[in-house]
């Protein structure tokens, strides 16, 4: 047997890390939780009425083990051509129905679907009472459709300076992107983030198993300046559908010395973005999600954080392509909701 | 040949179904281990105790604050559900986890 697949299989099967064990008023509780939200979307003079619901549920059993899920259910409204009432679609989306067994400090096995680890948007910022800007990246749908399969995943202190995390799955079946066939994939992700200094950075890597067996890889950094209330994240991806990335600064104005009260529940944002058009066809692009031409985008906003899981949001942006040049407005409102389902003990 | 979105989504429900009904075999038939992901920190003197309050309190906002403000502090029941995911979700070492639920239930 190699060397690295006995020290895989050491780690992957090495006895929990022993603890004291939790009472019954610490053990955890069901959790219905999720995010609601309203925005008024206005691109290129298009007026957009959106409602979105993501209710997540998290059911811990044992010991070890988390059922988790979330739903996506999205209502686009426009007027008709015209003029007349608005009307449009409502999308759903099952974003992930996942198992998770902790098997050890280390490692967490994960089976089902699931958010594909590619960047950190797609698994970290993406839910509308997270993300500070509410358009997305024009780079997010490269590698990132729901997995259906396995994942091995785990963060762990290499030393004291720097902590590693990782994740390597394997997928039978991705039908996360509307009217794309069901494929074949494999990939993983390796970050390392350091204390000290606040920074993260990492790389993302995803291989098609089948047809062409294209490669898609990305980098993503991760920066909160300690003595700075600012949060700064970049993102790059390519593969065959394109290439690009976002760089995006959010800044709390909790040091401004005037107006304390409302100045540190305000946020102020910034995103530059550029995508580059892929070896693919203007269908196939549309089946993505991605741009049909070459783009560039810088989008401002502003976030002000009513109380814990409510803020009211405001963005503007200007998109530039062959396609066309157009404003990107976007207002409304973000709220994080979380119901336990028992008794949820005393604080 | 690929299956049909209808026949992948059966297949789905059918390893999720096996999966949770495995899950709760597993939780029914466990023997007292001890548990890295609900524990939540001992009984511990009052100086170590603040000592981990801060340190949880260090580690709360260098692993949350890279993603999201700061939330109000949840029943301990709650909490340690919250923590189980965010493990799972940001990849939190199992120490900083502890911490985090320390500082964030005491």
């Amino acid at each position: 047997m190699p060397a690295s697949t006995a020290l895989f299989l050491l780690v992957l099967f090495a006895p929990a890390q022993t603890g004291a064990q939790s009472s019954d008023s610490e053990r955890p509780v069901p959790i219905l939780s999720g995010n609601a939200g309203y925005f008024t979307n206005v691109a290129g003079g298009q007026n957009e009425l959106n409602v979105q619901f993501n209710p997540v549920l998290l059911v811990p059993l044992g010991d070890r083990w988390l059922v988790e899920t979330r739903g996506e259910f999205e209502g686009k409204f426009q007027r008709p051509p015209g003029g007349g009432p608005y009307g449009g679609p409502v999308g759903k989306h099952l974003d992930y129905a996942q198992v998770d067994y902790i098997v050890n400090p280390y490692v967490t096995l994960t089976a089902g679907r699931f958010l594909t680890p590619f960047g950190i948007f797609n698994e970290r910022l993406y839910p509308i009472w997270i993300r500070a800007l509410q358009p997305d990246p024009l780079i997010l749908p490269i590698g990132t459709a729901s997995s259906d399969g396995v994942m091995f995943r785990g963060g762990f202190a290499v030393n004291a300076r720097a902590n590693m995390n990782y994740a390597a799955y394997l997928s039978a079946t991705a039908i996360g992107v509307g009217g794309v066939e069901s494929e074949r994939h494999a990939g993983g992700r390796l970050g390392f983030f350091f204390p000290g200094p606040r920074l993260e950075i990492g790389g993302s890597f995803q291989k098609e198993l089948q047809g062409d067996r294209k490669n898609g890889f990305g980098f993503h950094l991760g920066w909160q300046p300690p003595k700075v209330p600012l949060n700064l994240r970049l993102e790059y991806a390519r593969s065959i559908q394109g290439s690009g990335y976002w760089i995006e600064g959010a800044y709390r104005l909790s040091q401004v010395s005037f107006w304390q009260k409302a100045m540190r529940r305000t946020e102020v944002v910034a995103r530059g973005q550029q995508f580059f058009h892929g070896a693919i066809d203007p269908d196939e692009a549309a089946e993505y999600n991605v741009p049909l031409a070459n783009t560039r985008e810088g989008d401002f906003g502003i976030n002000y954080f009513l109380r814990d899981g409510l803020k009211g949001t405001a963005s503007y942006g200007r998109q530039f392509s062959s396609e066309g040049n157009f404003n990107l407005w976007s207002f409304g409102i973000a709220y994080r909701f979380l119901l336990p389902l028992g008794r949820s003990g005393v604080r | 040949m690929n299956p049909s979105p209808r026949v992948a989504r059966i297949r789905i429900a059918v390893v999720l179904c096996v999966l949770v009904l495995s899950a709760g075999v597993h939780a029914g038939a466990r023997t007292p281990k001890k548990d890295p992901a609900t524990t939540v920190a001992p009984v511990v003197p009052a100086a170590d105790a603040d000592t981990m309050r801060l340190d949880g309190e260090q580690r709360f906002r260098a692993n949350c604050g890279r993603c999201h403000a700061a939330p109000q502090k949840f029943p301990p029941r709650v909490m340690a559900t919250v923590v189980r995911h965010m493990r799972v979700r940001a990849t939190i070492t199992d120490q900083d986890m502890r911490l985090i639920l320390f500082y964030m239930t005491q």
